[in-house]
Parts: structure tokens; C-alpha cells; sequence
């Protein structure tokens, strides 16, 4: 009897059963797929097999008569025969075990792992069932601290590597290593070089037993405590499958789920400790209304009226164009819909931006010639001109490190300064900032019209030249990003566009920081655009079809907004989990702009320093406390699940919406998630076929939109390898679809309480009219136009100006991170990052305090000598100040195409 | 019955300068070289196959087979193991401290013969005056024109390397010396590829052979193959250096014929071994360094021939042996060499790591009359699950043969002294006496 | 507590210019800045880890692997005794009991002095000459009890001094030739192949 699984070339024998296999593969992952599950502890399937622990042992046939071989690194053969379970394998099995639990301390009762651990599981499984152990067992000191997020007891450790492996391999961060050697070896730092990896938690959720452990973890819950669900990590636009899992109502552990497209199972430490900021204890738990000056705790209804009655003010005294909306990508894309849809249909504004002048141009993003990370991974060679991925998009930087450093992709790091990536990039072109346009034009121009690109070597540009020469658009993907927002975003967008022109077939990957910024996007909450990736005017038609009305015509964006509050004649603005006090790239702007904002409303889940300054206050439902769906940076649409209950009576954002269009006299027309998204899909002319059953159905890897661009939705393997991802209970809860009235898959796995319901508020009381699409055709979604993107012209040389580059740190002042009481005081202190020989010339000393001015505000802060930044560069961080004092945002201007400051010693 | 023969690799020693360039050109120094290099690099292999020169490093290998399995690249690497660590074995120190040049010139010839423009010898970091006379050679043989660009006016050209070691036996393993030399920690690399001559050094192909099978290589090519493989018998042919040690009254190196000469010849011998001290009577040998199972007086006669020895279920090895009288305590004979294997286990493979230490322990309470009978079948067993079945070549659930050779010592110790075992089991203590200071 | 001085960096450098791949200087650096300072400081491991291109804890674990590279101070003078089969059955243990008696310390110890660490070592290769004891490097045997007290004695009298150089002192012989000429870039002199620079 024949297997069906695979499509290969090679038939081998397991346990008696032919399998179909591809060549190439591994031993241990075709039994695993013909359903024999061999034990093993050092293998991991993302990482390269080693053989190390022995586990994996089993009779294969040779010439010479069966022999023992580690399944898994052997690869199949054809005619191949193994065997698994015979006399043989088992002995050595139980061999294995039993040395490996002589020295082990058996604190089951007392270890994190204990009730998920695969070496108990395997004791179980393929052990021996008794020890014949009596002697004296090794001991050392535990636990000791590794970094801040994790601990090591040293006694539990199986010596499997796979936490060096890890750090080596995958992250590229050596800083544990094997220490000593046989039965001395454990895993160590360099003396005050601590694991303070952005990494560190994969670690301990691949250790297949509890030697590691995270600090946020520890001692929280047991196992069979946990109640868990596969939802999308919304820390940033990389989109990573996560395991939310609760105990008693608190969420109390995330881990990675390996989803193939997005994040193999990683996850970067702020993601999967970031559960912490859900249960902050300043969480925004009932609506405020500011009182005689004060904001005082009211009732949804008061606080919804209060909301209803300013914007009906607004809208009588100066139309809808005096109401503004800032924010929404924190936002699930259901209720970014229903926010884009009260904006134009009910209020009758386009003043609605979910960016803070810190992203890219909206059309920009809707209309590219789109790539996904598995792209950019498989491409020949990849651009890259953004931000430090590291920071920003750390599982990106994972991704696209491993596929330049193990895979051959070649990486031309155009950064202006450079990155983490650039260690295994082929060729190092710093855009000077603000004139990354001319780099890349000189980059795809023809070898005998090579321009000279200011700030730039000839040298570089040539090394970059010789990397990409010979290869075609189709095999380059240009990864790019908001490098700084000291440089305004239309410079990249003509950066993109002199490539496009270049380099036809090349597509591009948007590194969008912000979680939902491209649902946000995709649901139109930008100027002048609408859900699908059109445009205003381009779909008046079809939208005035299905939505009733539109504005007349092209809204502010976040910047002209806070202009128009400052100078008046914006009338009221609704933040939407918005913080423009602390993230607008121009501090003085918004400050001003928030202070004459006649009234502000603002829906979040923390208390920020913006909303400190609202009328109205309305505690929304956070990560973890709603469904709904989320579009990562590649436009990848995947199930966000609810774990736990809002705080307090905090709701929905969408619940929010079709309640204060309620009380503008409007029916939005939904009441339930998966019917927004039904409306979405009929509206949103990218995301037509993008079915209910197709995104709601599959909690897996979720759809890519347009449509068109998609492979089939991953889906839920029949069994999850526990060794792969311990902790993760099975993959029967993975794959249950979690939306109320869906049949369960499987069974015994699916529990009421991983069943969510949507919203964890009331269900607003509206009629369910649904939307029939009639009337006008549906437009296509925007095409890109390189001609649309003028170069900005860079400020002017001046030889005594350095231009500010600014970059983002993982860990920050931003409000999430310092919710996280974990990861709060990792955030770095704020620094000056200049090159040690313009130091000199200025007359400082590395760790000095200078004075940094610009045209709009001044810093003064510590200097450092940094050899990675070019010259008339100053390198800054970014949200690196307490909330109460100004940041590198005070020095910006966010009209310059690149922002010049000087630098200046202070004395004392 | 014991030849008469010129010796080949020790023939300089008895001079007090034997390491020095003069006296290594008075004695025919570098002729090989010389005669190699007016030879295609293909003769000169030829003549080794013709020698039928076995590795001398423990495995036994032909050498010429060695250098035919050589994956085709562009850069090939020649690396020479002088990490000498088996315990009792130490006949590459001799050749390392006493007669350098003579495996620098080998190595050249070697690497000109596979077409190596690299080489490196891996010293063992213990032999600091061997490091130092090592490192000297490679300069007056560079000042000589035998190194560098050129080599004596022909057009090969080859650099060599003097890599110190740091201390752990495992890096004798020739996948282990790799990574060593790479600058990792000696972790034996994992098997397929089966063989350095696919993948070695930097992922390039890559030999590896011992330092006195490239000691052989000047005295083969200046008189031939054939010469070589007119000594010794069968497949065991040339001269190899013994390495004798324990309780004999002269312990030290003989060279002799292989083959012809029998373990008798080597203990009793007047010229060689001189007999067991004291005149006391054979408890057992040991016949190839500790990773080889005991031999007792019952195989004596047998001479020192890889096949035979093979045959009789142990190894030659890495060529030296230990003898041990009757007082000895086997016991502590086999503890001792757990102790070993336990001290130098790499740690990967967990039957390796974790069953070293235990047998260790287990065998020491047994010496110290703590054991219980159960522990000689828990000694097996727990043996028996890092070598299935105890057979002979070992079967293995580890990634290199350091694992399997755990067992030998335990296996024999109590298959054959399975009484003294037990006595000291129901004595509660080692019925033997101390071991007898030797003083000087 | 010292970095490679500047002698030293320059022969480190020297060294890492012999192979093709940089990584592999690792322990022969290794055994450099333990000649410098009897052990490796970390500074030390730091400066290998920079002329390596790998993380000081990758140095730091390479060397823990190795026996004879400590990365906490020993003394002067490392007494290995070997305890091995031939050493053993020549009455090692006797001999390294009375060693242990003779300095006050047990084997792994070192005096408080700081003059002498007793070490209980692993087959050294001098089985001929058993009881085999080595001194930071340096062959003696074959030595019994009265022949460790006159051996610790001339340590201590500095009679062997220039047998004896302090721990850490391997090869005292340099490698003067084949190296890359000016240009550190280039292959070696003998037309050996192109270095390759950093590891993957
Ligand atoms: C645990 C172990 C230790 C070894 N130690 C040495 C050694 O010290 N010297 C040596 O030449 N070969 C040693 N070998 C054998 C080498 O792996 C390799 O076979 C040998 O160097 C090849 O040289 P040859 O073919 O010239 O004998 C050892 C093998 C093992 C498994
Ligand atoms: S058998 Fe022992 S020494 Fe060999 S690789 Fe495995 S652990 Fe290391
Ligand atoms: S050896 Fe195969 S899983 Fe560890």
C-alpha cells in the first residue's frame, strides 16, 4: 500500500509502509509525515540538523546489514528501509533516555516545563520507565541570569544546542556558547556581556526541557492551567502566528507558531513579552469626559453623546472638512473599515490619516508592484533602503538575514546608515538622507552614464552596480522603508520610482513598522483614498454606489491636519489609538496643534500623552480582547482572536464607530465582524475573492491580497510536532476555526473559551441590512505610476550641518514597550551617533554632551563615536526621551527633505 | 621470531642532533624530495600504493587508497595529525621532537603527490619543545628551498603550517582536528561525509594522516615501494614504531618488522621489552592503546599484524602497548581508562557524554567496595547501549568511534576477570596491592 | 587584566595572516595571550574575539573546551602529573598524593603563593618515562616522590629557569618566513592559495 503524501521521486520503507519521498529529505520528517513520530531533542526543522543527542536513532538498511543512524540527519534513500520500532532502535532509545535523566534533577513539580516538556513526554513515550541510577548526581548553582529576559538552570539542561545553534544560526547574536567540555559543558554568557538578544524568548521556547526560562514567564502558571488560541502578533507589520495563551484570565505566554510564509516559529522578544502591556495597570477601563478641566470617569452613554454633540457642532458651524481623524493602525482592518466608512459616509470628511507623517505616501504603498517576505527571501538580490529591520521589523531581519547569510541572497544595503543586516550584505551604499533618489538612479543607470551620487563613493555605488549587473527586475526585491523620518517619505517614494523606471519587473516590500498601517491602507484611512487600494476620485463612482455619499473632494493629512488645529480652523479631531504628542515627527507641531484643537476625542487603550489633552476619553479593547483580521506588511490578511475580556467596559473600536454614527443619525450597517468583512469584500476592490470563508475559515496563514497573488491559505497539519514548538498544546486548537458558529475540527481539542465571540462589549443594537453591490463597475485597484513621484529637493549643502538620520530601537519610550513592565527598562538611553574623526573636528570627546540644533527646536544630549556613520551624518533615536521630555522629534521639521542640524559643545 | 632490520623512521635517532636541518642532510635529508619532485606527482603515488603503507594513526587505512579518494577541486588541503593523545601511545612525540624533518619532508612529498599547495601539521599543544622543533624545521626548510615558492627549483610550490593543539584528545579524531584547526571546539563533525577527502578542511577536500605514516613517505619514495612492502607479511608491511609501556623492565620505542615480530618477541625480547619487571608472571596486555579490548598470555605468540590482531577481536591501533602483572588490579585497570574516556568525551552524543561518566562512576565505587553484584550486568548494559551488541568492530550509537571505545577495557575486564570483580564486590574493597612506585 | 600588548598584537596579527580562513587562529591566539599573561583575561578574549570575527563568547567557549587554556589565573608553574594507565600502574597516584601533601593543595589547586598549580592530567605521552610529570609544558620523568621534591625545589630556587619558561609560554620558536610580505591582503610568499578573509 502506497502513501499519497508527496511528490517525489523516491520510495523508501518505514515500519513496513512505503512512503513517497523527494530527495533530499530527512528521515525523521518522512516517517513524521507517514504518521511515525521518532523522539528527538537536538533536531529542529528550522534550523540545520546536527545529530547531536541521539535521540533520533533508527535501524536503516545498508549493504552491510541495518545499522543505527540518527533519522534526523540521515536523508532518505531509495529502496530504503527503516525501522523504528524493532528491538534494535528501541534499546537505543531507551538508552538515550535513561543516560539522559542520570544527571537531570527531576524538579518536574517545581519547572516552568513541567506537564509540556518533550524530555517527560519522551520519558514517557521511549523511556525505560525506571532509572538505574545511584549515584551521585551533577550539581550546580541555579538559576543563573543569562540576560534580562531569560535564566538558566544549568542542572536541567540536555546539552541539545539548540539555544547556541539559535543564537548563532538563526539570529546571528552569538552570545551564549558551550562552555567547557563532556559532561561539563553548559551554556554561557561572556562575563558582562549578557543574552540581551531581541531574540532571547525563542530560546527558551525551543529548549525541549526547563533549563530556559523567561523572566516574564516564570513561575505564572502551570501547563494545564493554560488555555490558548492562534491569533497575529500586532507588534509591528511583520504579521507573526502566535499562541495567545491565558491562565485564569490574564494573558500569561505567547509563542510562535511556524507559519512558512511569515515567521517560522520566531518571534522577537518584544512581540512575544509584549503580553504584559495588555494587563497594565493604567489601561483606560471606562469612558472619561473632561469636566471643569478634569478628566473624570462618565458612562458610555454620556461620553457618546458628549462625542455626538461635538461633532455635530463641527459639522454645523464649519462643515464636514473642519473634523479630522488621525490613527487606526493599531486597528483590526474590520474596524479600520468601519472608521474609514463613518469618516466619508456618515461625517462626510477625508480628513483621515492613520499615519503620523511617519510612514510612507498611502498611494505609494497601494499602488507598488508588490512583493511578500518569501519573495524577497527567494529573490536574487534584495535592495534594501529602509530602516534598521532589526528594530523595526525584527522578524524580517530574521528572515532575510537567514536567506543572505545561508541561502546565497545577495543584499545591497542602501540604508543611510548602516544596519544590522549590513554584516552579511554583499555591498554597502549609504543614501545620503534625502537623496536616496540619485544612489538609486545611479544604481539601474547604463554603465556609460554613471551619475556621481552626492554622499556617496564612487567606490559603493560601483560595489552595488557589480552586484546587481546581469540580473533582471524580476529577480530583485526592493525592500523599502521610512529610512528616517528626519527625511520626508516622498524622497524614498522617488527613490522607488527611479528603481521601477530602471529595473522593469522589479516588485518591492514595504517595510511598514506600524502593525495594521497596510490594512489601515487597504482600508482607505489615508487622504484621498478608499478601501480596496483606490483612490477617492478614481472610485467616486462605484463607492457612491455602495456607501450613499463621499466627500467632495481630497482631505489633510496628519500634518496639514495639525497645521489646520493650530491655525484654527480644524474644529474637532478623533485619535484613534493616536499619539501625535510622541510620535509626529515634528513635537512642536503637534503640540501646538492639540492645544488649539477646539475639541478632541480619543479612543485608546493607555492613557498617552495625547490623550491626556482629550475632551472625550473612550477605553478601546485591545490586542487580545477582540477578533477580527490584521494585514501585515506584505498585505498578508490573517485572524487576530480574542483571548481575554476587555478591561473595564472598553469596546471594540468598530462597536465604537457604528455607535457614534448612531448618534449622528446613520446606520453603519454592520453588527458582527465576519459581516464587515462580507461588506469588505464586495466593496474593497482588492480584496475581491478574499472570501468570509477564506479569511475567517482558515486561522492559518492567511490570505494575500489582491487575491490574485495568493497561493493556496496554509493548511493546519494533522499533527504539530510538540518538539518543534513545546508548549504549544496540539494543533487541533491551531486549526479550529475561532469564530462563533463555526463547527469545530478534530476534536476534544476545541474548548468554549477558545471559541470567540466577537468584541467582548455589549453587540450594538442595529438593524442587519446588507450591502448588494449594484449600479456602477467596480474599478480596478491602483497601478503604480513612476511618474508621479517628483524628487524633493535637498536642502542646500552647508559645510558645518550634519543631516539627521533618525532610527527606531525595538525597545522605546512609545507606549506599548513601556506598558510591558519587562521590557520597559531596556529601552536605551538617547545618544548623538556622529563618526569619531568629525568629533574631533568639533572639538568632543566620545560620551561629551553637545547641544543639536535645528531650525525648529534643540537637544541636549551625549555624543558617541561611531564608526558605521558616514560622514555629515549625525546618527539619533528615536522616542528615546520619558514621555515628558522632548525627543529627537523636537528637532524635526517634517517639510525638509532631509533635516539639517549643527552641532554645538556646551560648556561644563 | 624477531628481524634484524635497518629501522626507517627511527634510523637518525640515535644522534644527539637528530632534529637539527645538518644533521638531517647528512643523512640523506630531503633526497626523497629531491627524487619525488623529478617524478609526477601520479609516480609518487604509485609507489606509496605500491608500499602498501597503512595509516599509522589508529584506523589503519592505506594511505595511497586514502589520497585516490580525493574529491577533484581546485584547493586541497594536506593536514598531518600529530595530536598523539591515546594513552601509552608515544611514538609521534618521539618523531616530533627527535626528527621533524623528516615528517616535513613526507608532508611535502605528500602534499605534491595530492596536489595539496597547503598543509598544516596539527601538533599536540603538550609537546611544547616538539612545537618548537616543529616550528624551527619549517624555517631552515623554508631557508632551504624545501618550502615556500619553487620547491627546489621545480615548479611546485607549498606553505605549511605549524598549528598548535590546546589539550583534548578528542581532537585526534580527524574531523574533530578539522574543526579544532577551523578554530571551534573539537566536536567530531558528523557522518555522512564519511571521509575529509570529500569534505574537509573549509568544506575542501582534505587528507589527513598521521605523522609517522608521513614519516614513511621520504624512505619510500628514496628506495621504492616495493622495498617497503618486502617487509611484514600480507597487508601489514614495512616497519612501524612500537610503543611500549606498564610493567616491563625497559619500556620505550622499538621499531620492527611488522608482522614477523609477535607480542612475545616485544615484551621478553633482551633488546626490546626485556620481560615482565620483577620477573613476575602476565596478567594481560593491552595491544593497540585503550581504546583496544585486552589480550592475555594465551596471545602472545601472535604477531604484530593488523589482520590478525584484528581477527582475534582487537586492534594494532595506534601501536603501543601496555602490560600489565599479575598484581595489577583490573579493577582500577578498567576504571582508570573510563576515568579517561570520561574526562575526554567531546559531550555531543549523549550515550558518549552522560554513559562515560556513569560507567566511571559506578566502576570506582566497585574499587572503592561499594559495588553490588547487579553492577557488572548494569556495566554491560549501560556498555552495551553505547556499543550495541559489545561486538568487535563496535557497532555504535555515536557520531564518532570515541564512544564505542568505552566498552573495551570494561568488556574485557570482566569477561575475563570476572571473579576479581566480584571479590572486591564481597571483600567490600580491592583485594590487590598499591600500585608500586617505579624509582629512580 | 591586559589586552594584547602591542608586540603581541603585532605577532597575532601575524599569525591570523597564515590562514586562509581568520577563525582558525583562534587557539594559536589563544595560547598567545596566555603566554602574555599565564591565562586569558578577558580582555585577552576579547582582542581574540576582534581578530577572529567571532563573539568573545564564542572565544570563551571555544578555549573552556581545551584543556590546557584556563580562563582563571594558575600559578606560575603548572605541575601536570599523569595518572593514566602507564603512569598509574608506575604508582601516579602515590606520586600525585605526596605532590598534593608536599604543596598543601589538593590536584586543580594552586598554592597560595601563587607559584605552583598541581594538576592531574590525561596521558601525556612519555609512558616510557612513567611516572611522566610535566611542568607548564615541559617534559620530566620518570619522577617518584623524592624526584617531585627536588623538581618543585629548583622551581622554586629558580634553577630551571630557562628550561621552565612561566605558564602560558608555549612555542617559543616564531615562524619566520612564508608570511605575506607588506600587503597583509595578499597570499602568502609561496604561491600558497589566496587567503580567504572572515568565516561564514
Ligand atoms: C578518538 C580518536 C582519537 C584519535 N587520535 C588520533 C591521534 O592522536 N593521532 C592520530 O594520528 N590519529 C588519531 N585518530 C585517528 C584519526 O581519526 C585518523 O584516522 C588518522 O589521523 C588518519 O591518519 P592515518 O591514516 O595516517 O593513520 C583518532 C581517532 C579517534 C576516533
Ligand atoms: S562519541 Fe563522544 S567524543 Fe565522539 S562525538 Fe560523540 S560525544 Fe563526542
Ligand atoms: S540526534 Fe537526531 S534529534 Fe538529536
Amino acid at each position: 500500500m502506497s502513501e499519497t503524501t508527496g511528490t517525489g521521486e523516491l520510495t523508501v520503507t518505514i515500519n513496513g509502509k512505503q512512503v513517497v519521498a523527494e530527495p533530499g529529505e530527512l528521515i525523521i520528517d518522512v516517517a513524521e509525515r507517514s504518521g511515525v513520530y521518532i523522539p528527538r531533542f537536538c533536531y529542529h526543522p528550522r534550523m540545520k540538523p546536527v545529530g547531536m543527542c541521539r535521540m533520533c536513532l533508527v535501524e536503516v538498511s545498508s549493504p552491510r546489514g541495518p545499522s543505527l543512524q540518527p533519522a534526523c540527519f540521515v536523508p532518505v534513500a531509495d529502496g530504503q528501509e527503516v525501522n523504528t520500532d524493532v528491538d534494535g532502535a528501541r534499546k537505543a532509545q531507551e538508552g538515550v533516555l535513561e543516560f539522559l535523566l542520570l544527571n537531570h534533577p527531576l524538579d518536574c513539580p517545581v519547572c516552568d516545563k513541567g506537564g509540556e516538556c518533550p524530555l517527560q513526554d519522551q520519558a514517557m513515550s521511549h523511556g525505560p520507565g525506571e532509572s538505574r541510577f545511584i549515584e551521585e548526581k551533577r550539581h550546580w548553582a541555579k538559576p543563573i541570569v543569562l540576560g534580562p529576559l531569560t535564566l538558566l538552570d544549568r542542572e536541567r539542561c540536555i546539552q541539545c544546542a539548540r539555544c547556541t545553534r539559535f543564537a548563532e544560526e538563526i539570529a546571528g547574536e552569538p552570545l551564549i556558547d558551550f562552555f567547557s567540555r563532556g559532561d561539563a559543558i553548559e551554556v554561557a554568557t561572556f562575563p558582562d556581556r549578557p543574552f540581551s538578544s531581541y531574540f532571547s524568548g525563542n530560546t527558551v521556547q525551543i529548549c525541549p526541557v526547563g533549563a530556559l526560562t523567561s523572566a516574564p514567564y516564570r513561575f505564572k502558571s502551570r501547563p494545564w492551567d493554560l488555555e490558548q488560541v492562534e491569533t497575529t502578533c500586532t507588534f509591528c507589520g511583520v504579521g507573526c502566528r502566535i499562541v495567545a495563551q491565558s491562565s485564569a484570565g490574564k494573558a500569561v505566554r505567547f509563542l510562535g507558531v511556524d507559519s512558512d510564509p511569515v515567521n517560522h516559529s520566531w518571534l522577537c522578544d518584544r512581540g512575544r513579552y509584549g503580553f504584559e502591556a495588555i494587563h497594565a495597570t493604567d489601561r483606560l477601563r471606562e469612558p472619561m469626559l473632561r469636566r471643569d478641566g478634569e478628566l473624570s470617569p462618565a458612562s458610555w452613554n454620556e461620553a457618546l453623546r458628549e462625542v455626538g454633540a461635538g461633532l455635530r457642532q463641527g459639522l454645523s458651524s464649519q462643515g464636514p472638512t473642519s473634523i479630522g481623524i488621525i490613527g487606526g493602525a493599531r486597528l483590526p482592518n474590520e474596524d479600520q473599515y468601519a472608521w474609514s466608512k463613518l469618516a466619508r459616509a456618515v461625517i462626510g470628511t477625508d480628513n483621515v490619516d492613520a499615519q503620523l507623517g511617519d510612514g510612507l505616501p498611502a498611494e505609494f504603498v497601494a499602488s507598488l508592484p508588490q512583493a511578500t517576505i518569501d519573495d524577497a527571501c527567494a529573490a536574487k538580490a534584495v535592495i534594501l533602503l529602509a530602516g534598521d529591520l532589526h528594530e523595526e521589523l525584527p522578524v524580517l531581519h530574521l528572515r532575510l538575514r537567514a536567506a543572505a547569510a545561508h541561502h546565497g541572497l545577495l543584499l545591497v544595503d542602501c540604508s543611510p546608515v548602516p544596519t544590522a543586516l549590513s554584516e552579511v550584505a554583499v555591498a554597502l551604499a549609504p543614501a545620503r538622507p534625502g537623496e536616496a533618489a540619485a544612489l538609486m538612479a545611479a544604481l539601474v543607470a547604463s554603465d556609460d552614464e554613471v551619475p556621481e551620487v552626492p554622499g556617496v563613493s564612487a567606490a559603493a555605488v560601483s560595489a552595488a552596480r557589480t552586484v546587481l549587473s546581469g540580473l533582471t527586475g524580476e529577480e530583485i526585491v526592493v525592500v523599502v522603508g521610512r529610512t528616517s523620518v528626519a527625511e520626508r517619505p516622498d524622497s524614498l517614494a522617488a527613490a522607488a520610482a527611479a528603481l521601477a523606471k530602471g529595473l522593469p519587473g522589479v516588485r518591492f516590500l514595504p517595510a511598514l513598522r506600524r502593525a495594521n498601517v497596510r490594512g489601515a491602507i487597504d482600508m482607505g484611512l489615508a487622504p484621498g483614498m478608499l478601501p480596496g487600494r483606490v483612490s477617492l476620485d478614481g472610485a467616486r463612482e462605484w463607492f457612491e454606489s455602495q456607501w450613499g455619499s463621499l466627500p467632495s473632494g481630497r482631505g489633510l493629512d496628519t500634518r496639514a491636519m495639525l497645521e489646520a488645529a493650530s491655525a484654527g480652523t480644524l474644529r474637532a479631531l478623533v485619535l484613534l489609538g493616536a499619539d501625535p504628542l510622541a510620535d509626529f515627527p515634528d513635537r512642536e507641531l503637534a503640540t501646538r496643534a492639540l492645544e488649539r484643537i477646539p475639541f478632541l476625542v480619543a479612543l485608546d487603550t493607555l492613557p498617552s500623552a495625547s490623550a491626556q489633552l482629550a475632551d472625550v476619553v473612550l477605553p478601546a479593547a485591545g490586542f487580545g480582547e477582540r477578533g477580527g483580521t490584521t494585514t501585515n506588511l506584505e498585505g498578508r490578511v490573517t485572524r487576530l482572536a480574542q483571548k481575554v475580556v476587555p478591561p473595564g467596559v472598553a469596546r471594540p473600536d468598530w462597536v465604537i464607530a457604528v455607535e457614534i454614527a448612531e448618534r449622528l443619525g446613520v446606520d453603519l450597517g454592520f453588527d458582527h465582524l465576519e459581516g464587515i468583512w462580507e461588506e469588505i469584500e464586495q466593496v474593497a476592490p482588492a480584496h475581491r475573492g478574499a472570501t468570509v470563508s477564506a479569511v475567517y475559515g482558515q486561522p492559518g496563514d492567511g490570505v494575500v491580497v489582491p487575491v490574485a497573488a495568493v497561493g493556496l491559505p496554509r493548511l493546519a497539519p494533522a499533527r504539530l510536532d510538540p518538539m518543534a514548538t513545546p508548549g504549544i498544546d496540539s494543533v487541533i486548537t491551531q486549526g479550529a476555526p475561532m469564530f462563533a458558529g463555526a463547527a469545530a475540527v478534530g476534536s476534544g481539542g476545541v474548548e468554549e473559551s477558545e471559541v470567540i465571540e466577537e468584541g467582548g462589549a455589549a453587540p450594538a443594537e442595529l438593524p442587519t441590512e446588507s450591502v448588494t453591490p449594484s449600479g456602477p463597475p467596480r474599478p480596478s485597484p491602483l497601478a503604480f505610476d513612476a511618474d508621479s513621484w517628483p524628487v524633493p529637493a535637498p536642502p542646500v549643502p552647508d559645510a558645518y550641518s550634519f543631516r539627521l538620520v533618525t532610527r527606531r530601537s525595538l525597545y522605546d519610550h512609545g507606549t506599548l514597550v513601556q506598558a510591558s513592565p519587562s521590557l520597559a527598562p531596556l529601552a536605551p538611553s538617547q545618544e548623538l551617533r556622529v563618526r569619531p574623526r568629525e568629533l574631533d573636528k568639533l572639538g568632543v570627546a566620545d560620551g561629551d554632551r553637545v547641544r543639536v540644533r535645528s531650525a525648529r527646536g534643540e537637544l541636549v544630549l551625549p555624543v558617541a563615536a561611531d564608526e558605521a556613520v558616514p560622514a555629515g551624518v549625525a546618527l539619533i533615536g528615536l522616542n528615546l526621551a520619558p514621555v515628558d521630555q522632548p525627543g529627537a522629534t523636537a528637532l524635526l521639521d517634517s517639510d525638509e527633505a532631509a533635516q539639517p542640524v549643527r552641532i554645538e559643545t556646551v560648556e561644563g | 621470531m624477531l628481524t634484524d632490520r635497518a629501522p626507517i623512521v627511527s634510523a637518525r635517532l640515535g644522534h644527539e642532533d637528530s632534529h637539527t636541518l645538518e644533521r638531517y642532510l647528512a643523512t640523506g635529508g630531503y633526497e626523497g624530495l629531491r627524487k619525488a619532485l623529478s617524478m609526477t606527482p601520479e609516480q609518487v603515488h604509485e609507489e606509496v600504493n605500491a608500499a602498501s603503507l597503512l595509516g599509522r594513526g589508529g584506523a589503519g587505512f592505506p594511505a595511497g587508497r586514502k589520497w585516490s579518494m580525493l574529491r577533484k577541486a581546485s584547493t586541497t588541503y594536506l593536514v598531518v595529525n600529530g595530536d598523539e593523545s591515546e594513552p601509552a601511545t608515544f611514538k609521534d612525540h618521539l618523531l616530533i621532537e627527535r626528527d621533524p624533518h623528516q615528517i616535513v619532508e613526507g608532508t611535502i612529498i605528500t602534499a605534491y603527490a595530492i596536489g595539496a599547495a597547503q598543509a598544516f601539521i596539527f601538533c599536540r599543544g603538550e609537546f611544547a619543545l616538539g612545537l618548537e622543533r616543529l616550528t624551527q624545521a619549517v624555517n631552515d626548510a623554508y631557508a632551504h628551498g624545501a618550502l615556500g615558492p619553487s620547491i627546489l627549483g621545480s615548479d611546485f610550490s607549498l606553505d605549511l603550517v605549524v598549528h598548535p593543539g590546546a589539550g583534548a584528545y578528542i581532537c585526534g579524531e580527524e574531523t574533530a582536528l578539522l574543526e579544532s584547526l577551523e578554530g571551534k571546539r573539537g566536536f567530531p563533525r558528523i557522518k555522512p561525509p564519511y571521509f575529509p577527502a570529500a569534505i574537509g578542511l573549509y568544506g575542501e577536500p582534505t587528507v589527513v594522516n598521521n605523522v609517522e605514516t608521513m614519516s614513511n613517505i621520504p624512505w619510500i619514495v628514496r628506495n621504492g615501494g616495493a622495498a617497503f612492502a618486502a617487509l611484514g607479511q600480507g597487508s601489514s608491511t614495512g616497519t612501524r614504531l612500537f610503543a611500549l609501556s606498564g610493567h616491563v623492565e625497559r619500556p620505550g620505542w622499538y621499531e620492527t618488522e611488522m608482522s614477523k615480530t609477535t607480542f612475545r618477541d616485544l615484551i621478553y625480547d633482551p633488546k626490546l621489552g626485556g620481560g615482565v619487571r620483577r620477573g613476575r608472571a602476565l596478567k594481560a596486555f593491552i595491544p593497540g592503546g585503550v581504546s583496544a579490548p585486552w589480550f592475555f598470555p594465551e596471545h602472545l605468540d601472535m604477531g604484530l599484524d593488523q589482520d590478525a590482531v584484528g581477527k582475534a577481536g582487537s586492534m594494532l591501533g595506534s601501536g603501543s602497548v601496555v602490560v600489565m602483572d599479575e598484581t595489577t588490579c583490573a579493577v582500577r585497570a578498567a576504571w582508570r581508562i573510563s576515568r579517561f574516556f570520561h574526562r575526554e568525551s567531546c559531550g555531543q552524543c549523549t550515550p558518549c557524554r552522560e554513559g562515560a561518566g556513569w560507567i566511571d562512576k559506578i566502576l570506582r565505587r566497585i574499587e572503592d567496595g561499594l559495588g553490588r553484584e547487579e553492577d557488572l550486568d548494569l556495566l554491560l548494559d549501560a556498555c552495551d547501549n553505547i556499543a550495541p551488541g559489545l561486538t568487535w568492530p563496535p557497532r555504535q550509537t555515536t557520531i564518532c568511534v570515541l564512544g564505542p571505545s568505552i566498552p573495551s577495557s570494561i568488556v574485557s575486564g570482566i569477561h575475563q576477570f570476572r571473579d576479581e570483580f566480584l571479590l572486591h564486590v564481597k571483600e567490600g574493597g580491592c583485594p590487590m596491592p598499591p600500585d608500586e612506585v617505579r624509582h629512580v | 587584566m591586559a589586552r594584547l600588548s602591542a608586540e603581541n598584537r603585532r605577532k597575532a596579527e601575524a599569525i591570523v595572516a597564515v590562514y586562509p580562513e581568520r577563525r582558525s587562529a583562534l587557539i594559536p591566539l589563544c595560547h598567545l595571550a596566555q603566554g602574555q599573561d599565564g591565562y586569558l583575561t578577558e580582555e585577552a578574549m576579547e582582542d581574540v574575539a576582534e581578530l577572529c570575527g567571532v563573539s568573545p563568547a564564542e572565544v570563551r567557549g571555544t578555549a573552556s573546551f581545551y584543556d590546557m587554556l584556563h580562563t582563571e589565573p594558575v600559578g606560575r608553574y603548572v605541575i601536570a602529573v599523569c595518572t593514566n594507565i602507564a603512569c598509574m600502574l608506575a604508582g601516579a597516584y602515590e606520586v600525585l598524593g605526596h605532590a598534593e601533601e608536599r604543596l598543601g593543595i589538593h590536584s586543580g589547586q594552586t598554592t597560595p603563593d601563587g607559584l605552583f598549580t598541581v594538576e592531574e592530567a590525561e596521558c601525556l605521552a612519555g609512558c616510557d618515562k612513567a611516572v611522566c610529570v610535566q611542568v607548564n609544558h615541559r617534559f620530566f620523568g620518570p619522577v617518584d616522590e623524592e624526584g617531585f621534591d627536588r623538581l618543585v625545589e629548583d622551581l622554586a630556587e629558580g634553577r630551571l629557569e630557562g628550561t621552565v619558561p612561566p605558564h602560558g609560554v608555549l612555542c617559543r620558536v616564531e615562524r619566520s618566513v612564508g608570511l605575506p610580505a607588506e600587503e597583509p591582503a595578499a597570499g602568502p610568499a609561496g604561491g600558497a592559495p589566496a587567503r580567504r578573509g572572515g568565516d561564514s
